[in-house]
């Protein structure tokens, strides 16, 4: 029996005429370095409108780099990222030199992004309703009964509306991990990041992050996801991307890359996967 | 031995001095805090003029003398040709500047402890710094170190007995004034020490209560 994985492409790959219109999120040919370690080198990327993406590759390849570029919690040095058509983080001044653009700027851009980090990262001092409700009142300046009315749908949204007035440390991962989620679409973003947001889980907690997940993507969320989960990443990605020692070695819809034979760094990977997952005989049984 | 009829007519005279002490001392816990929390901030600030300025503040106020601290306070206006603060001033001034060092300290800890994806978090909500700061992060460093910071108001109120070289009658000096016309000082000392030592309990009682408090929100 062989135990392999097996895209189901219940969401098919990004639309023809999709690809035409401008991508939501533009990568060019960007770098980051930390000293002198060059961690990201030459990205090219596009996401476009509802698009899922998922991001694999070795741990220490730039995943996470990548991401946080993409939400310029880290400076990018080379390069451009343009979200909605707007560069991110740089300002070009009239002699072609960037500097930093202005926080209102930043975060302008930052408005359409939601990003969900491996530690939950919520607040342990507010309810999963004031978690929610925080950032509608403070940023959005909505009255706070319309705030809770808006942070409540929300938590409905992953499940959760049940548990509003809970403090986080009396829920279960998975739950904190789904008021995470919540807390960032309740300021809807157009566009969901996520650095491994199970891979802090408990293994039977992971389905409940990964059903909101899911649900997310069919209603059509454009979603850029660093993940270890390849059974995720092949049913719900409409493309994959290797990334290994800071560079993209492929991209393609997850039946190409799950299936490429072409990058022995990329087989290797999906091997050790495969190895490290398995339960069950993966090699054909030996003829006796 | 006891001279109860001069107790009974001292303790109108205490009990004004107690108010005195009192207000100083938690005038000073207050203004103390809110610069506590500007320096502490500055402490942890990515700007490093920022840092040295905030490490400087505690430098000075927590290796100089309260009594020092106090009478430099005092007489510091005078040099420039103003009149005089009034006592309770220079009180007040000199314990905020002091203990803003050293809750400053405690709270630094406080916040130090606090992992720092929940401000990365906030951050990206695009709530601001100061937001941050009194929405996220105070609360939990405040909570972390609540005894450490009754602690801090108790040793408050036990140096504020210092107050009374720039004439301020609080209870110290009212004590010494009785003391001192009477000559029956044991008398005396031994009531002031009684007051000081029951100033603790209600303190020490909300200590607690508050702390019980917050446990059980964030158990
Ligand atoms: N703040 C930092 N300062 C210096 N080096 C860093 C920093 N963050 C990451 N790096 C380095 O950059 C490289 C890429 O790290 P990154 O966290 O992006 O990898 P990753 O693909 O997310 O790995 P993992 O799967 O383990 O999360 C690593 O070599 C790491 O040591
Ligand atoms: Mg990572």
């Amino acid at each position: 029996m062989s135990l392999s994985l097996s895209p189901t492409n219940a969401i098919s790959a990004v639309p023809a005429e999709n690809s035409k219109i401008a991508p939501i999120i533009h990568l060019s040919a960007v770098g980051k370095r930390f000293g002198k370690n060059q961690v990201l080198a030459n990205i090219d990327l596009d996401v476009h409108h509802s698009e899922v993406v998922c991001l694999i590759g070795p741990s220490g390849s730039g995943k996470s780099t990548l991401l946080r570029c993409m939400a310029f919690l880290e400076e990018y040095d080379d390069g451009e990222i343009h979200i909605e058509g707007r560069l991110l983080g740089w300002e070009i001044d009239d002699r072609g030199h960037r500097k930093h653009a202005g926080r209102n700027r930043l975060n302008q851009a930052r408005r359409n992004l939601g990003i969900v980090f491996q530690q939950f990262n919520l607040w342990p001092h507010m309810t999963a309703l004031g978690n929610v409700t925080e950032a509608l009142v403070r940023v959005r300046r909505l009255p706070r009964q319309e705030a809770e009315k808006k942070a409540m749908k929300a938590l409905d949204k992953v499940g959760l509306s049940e548990k509003a007035k809970e403090y986080p440390a009396r829920l279960s991962g998975g739950q904190q991990q789904r008021v995470a989620i919540a807390r960032a679409l309740a300021m809807e973003p157009k566009i969901m990041l996520f650095d491994e947001p199970t891979s802090a889980l408990d293994p039977e907690l992971v389905g409940e992050v990964l059903a909101v997940m899911k649900q997310l993507a069919q209603e059509g969320m454009t979603m850029v996801v660093v993940t270890h989960e390849m059974g995720f990443a092949a049913q719900v990605a409409d493309s994959v991307v290797f990334l290994d020692q800071g560079s993209i070695v492929t991209r393609g819809t997850p039946n190409e890359v799950f299936r490429d034979t072409n990058h022995p760094r990329l087989r290797q990977f999906l091997q050790n996967y495969l190895d490290r997952n398995a339960f069950w005989h993966t090699t054909p049984e030996k003829t006796s | 031995m006891f001279d109860w009829p001069t107790f009974l007519f001292s303790l109108p005279l205490l009990g004004k001095a107690l108010l005195i002490t009192l207000q100083t001392s938690l005038l000073g816990n207050a203004f103390g805090f809110v610069i506590a929390i500007l320096i502490s901030s500055m402490q942890l600030a990515k700007m490093p003029l920022l840092r040295r300025l905030g490490g400087s503040y505690i430098f000075i106020f927590r290796g100089v003398p309260l009594l020092v601290q106090l009478l430099v306070i005092y007489y510091l206006a005078p040099m420039f040709g103003l009149p005089n603060l009034s006592p309770m001033v220079a009180a007040v001034m000199a314990l905020s500047l002091c203990s803003g060092a050293y809750i400053a300290e405690i709270l630094r800890g406080g916040l130090m402890a606090i992992p720092s994806g929940q401000s990365e978090a906030a951050h990206l909500l695009g709530m601001s710094r100061p937001a941050i700061l009194l929405r996220i992060e105070l609360p939990q460093a405040v909570q972390s170190t609540l005894p450490s910071l009754v602690n801090e108001l108790v040793l408050l109120i036990k140096a504020s007995a210092l107050v009374s070289v720039v004439g301020l009658a609080d209870l110290t000096r009212v004590a010494q004034n009785l003391a001192s016309s009477d000559y029956l000082f044991f008398q005396h000392y031994l009531v002031l020490a009684g007051i000081y030592c029951l100033i603790n309990i209600p303190l020490t009682m909300f200590g607690r209560r508050l702390e019980r408090h917050l446990e059980r929100s964030l158990a």
